[in-house]
C-alpha cells in the first residue's frame, strides 16, 4: 500500500479548526459532567428518598445504554420533543449527560470509602451537618477519586470521536471527510488515531502528576 | 410503534449479543497472550505487549473499526464487514482484557509459583495451567463490567455495516420516521441485556468462589 500523508497535511487550517472543536466539546463537557455528576453524588447520598431513586435510575439507565443510542434518541428523537438542537450543542449536552452519570458514581463511590471514624470525630468536636460535608467528606472524597476521575475523563475524550456520527464537526468527522475525498481513508484513520493516543497519553501523564503532587493530603487508612 | 418493528430490534438484538460474545471469547484469549508478554523477561515482546494495550486503549474504538475496516481490503484481505467488526472489537476487547489479567497475574501468591517450580512444571506448564486460571478467577468481576462495556461498544459497529441493533434501529428510524420510539426502545434492549449480563456475572461469581480467602 502507499502512503501519502501530503493531503492531509494540506488541510491544516480546517484540521486545526476541528481538533478546536474536539477539545472544546471534551474540556467543557468534561467541566459539565463534573459538575452536575457532584451535585448527583450530593443527592444520591444526602438527598431524600425519592430524589436518591430518581438519581439512582437516571445512574442505571445512563450506564446500561450505549453513548451512539443516546445520542441518536437526544440529536433525532429529540425534535419530536421540543428539544432542536445543533450538532455541536447537542454533543456538548450528550458528553455531559453522559459524563455525569459516571462522575456522580465514582463521586459516590468515594463518599462511601471514608472513613466512618472521621465523620463521627467530627460530629464529636462539634461541627455542623454542612461543616462535615463540605470540610471532612467533599475534601477527602476528592483525594479518593482522583484517579477513577482522571481515568473518566480520558474516556470522554476518546468517547467524542462518536459524535462525528451525529454530524459535529469534531476532528474525526473532518479526517473522515478528508480520507474519503482523497482516497486516503487508512492514511487519515492511523494518523486520527495516532492523535488520540497521543492526547490520551498526555493526559494520563498530568493525571499522575497531579495525584502525585496531591498525594501528600491523602491519609493513612486503616 | 407496532409489534412488528419491535420484534425486528430484537432480531438484531441476537447480532448483537452475538457479536459481543464471540468478540469477549477472541478478546479474553488474545487478551491472555497480549498480558503474558507484557510479563515477558524479554524486553521486545514485553514492549510489543504494552504498545499494543497502549494504542487501543488510548484511541476511540470507532477510529479502530474504520482503521481496520479499511485496512483489512488494502492488506489484500477482503472479508465482509461483520468479520471486519468482529476483529476490531476483539482487539480492543483484548488489550482491556490484558491488562485486567496483568493484574490478576501479578497478584498471585509467590508461594504456588515456588511450589510449581519444585514439582517440575515448565513455565509454559506454569502459566496456563497455575497463573491464567487463578488471574482468571481473580478477575472474573471485571469480566462481566468488560462485557457489559463491550456489548455497548458494539453498537459502533453500525457504522461499517453491520446491522446489528443500533443500525436496525437507524434504518427503521429513517424509513418509519419515528427516531424517538425506535431509539428508546433500541436503548431499553440494550438495558435489558446489560442487566441480564450483571446478573448472570453475579451468580457465575458466587458459584466461582472457590480458591478466593
Amino acid at each position: 500500500m502507499i502512503i501519502d500523508f501530503t493531503h492531509i497535511i494540506e488541510q491544516l487550517p480546517e484540521l486545526v479548526r476541528s481538533m478546536g472543536v474536539t477539545l472544546a466539546i471534551w474540556l467543557v463537557g468534561t467541566v459539565g459532567a463534573l459538575v452536575l455528576g457532584f451535585f448527583m453524588a450530593l443527592g444520591l447520598r444526602f438527598g431524600s428518598r425519592m430524589v436518591r431513586w430518581l438519581l439512582y435510575f437516571y445512574v442505571e439507565l445512563i450506564r446500561g445504554t450505549p453513548f451512539l443510542v443516546q445520542l441518536f434518541l437526544l440529536y433525532y428523537g429529540g425534535p419530536f420533543i421540543g428539544i432542536a438542537l445543533d450538532p455541536i450543542p447537542a454533543g456538548l449536552l450528550g458528553v455531559t449527560v453522559y459524563g455525569a452519570a459516571y462522575f456522580s458514581e465514582i463521586f459516590r463511590a468515594g463518599f462511601d470509602a471514608i472513613p466512618r471514624g472521621h465523620v463521627e470525630a467530627a460530629q464529636c468536636l462539634g461541627l455542623t451537618r454542612m461543616q462535615i460535608i463540605f470540610r471532612i467528606e467533599v475534601p477527602e472524597m476528592t483525594m479518593l477519586v482522583l484517579p477513577p476521575a482522571v481515568n473518566m475523563t480520558v474516556i470522554l475524550l476518546k468517547e467524542t470521536a462518536v459524535l462525528s456520527i451525529i454530524t459535529v464537526p469534531e476532528l474525526t468527522f473532518l479526517m473522515q471527510a478528508i480520507g474519503s475525498q482523497q482516497y486516503a481513508f487508512v492514511e487519515a484513520m492511523a494518523v486520527l488515531a495516532c492523535f488520540y493516543w497521543a492526547m490520551v497519553s498526555i493526559t494520563g501523564r498530568i493525571g499522575k502528576a497531579f495525584e502525585q503532587k496531591l498525594s501528600k493530603f491523602t491519609f493513612a487508612h486503616t | 410503534m407496532s409489534w412488528k418493528l419491535f420484534a425486528l430490534l430484537v432480531q438484531s438484538c441476537g447480532l448483537t449479543i452475538a457479536i459481543s460474545a464471540v468478540s469477549i471469547v477472541f478478546g479474553l484469549l488474545i487478551g491472555i497472550l497480549i498480558s503474558g508478554a507484557m510479563l515477558s523477561r524479554n524486553a521486545l515482546v514485553s514492549w510489543c505487549g504494552r504498545t499494543f494495550v497502549s494504542f487501543f486503549r488510548g484511541s476511540p474504538l470507532l477510529v479502530q473499526l474504520l482503521l481496520i475496516y479499511n485496512l483489512l481490503p488494502v492488506l489484500g484481505l477482503n472479508v465482509p464487514s461483520l468479520v471486519a467488526a468482529i476483529v476490531g472489537l476483539s482487539l480492543c476487547d483484548a488489550a482491556y482484557q490484558a491488562e485486567n489479567m496483568r493484574g490478576g497475574l501479578t497478584s498471585i501468591p509467590k508461594g504456588l509459583l515456588e511450589a510449581a517450580d519444585m514439582l517440575g512444571l515448565s513455565p509454559r506448564q506454569q502459566f496456563w495451567r497455575i497463573k491464567v486460571p487463578i488471574a482468571l478467577r481473580l478477575t472474573l468481576p471485571a469480566l462481566t463490567s468488560e462485557a457489559i462495556m463491550i456489548v455497548k461498544a458494539s453498537s459502533l459497529v453500525s457504522v461499517v455495516g453491520v446491522v446489528e441493533l443500533t443500525r436496525m434501529a437507524q434504518d427503521l428510524a429513517a424509513s418509519t420516521f419515528r427516531p424517538l420510539e425506535l431509539f428508546a426502545a433500541a436503548g431499553l434492549l440494550y438495558f435489558v441485556t446489560n442487566w441480564v449480563l450483571s446478573q448472570l456475572g453475579r451468580r457465575f461469581e458466587r458459584s466461582f468462589s472457590w480458591g478466593i480467602r
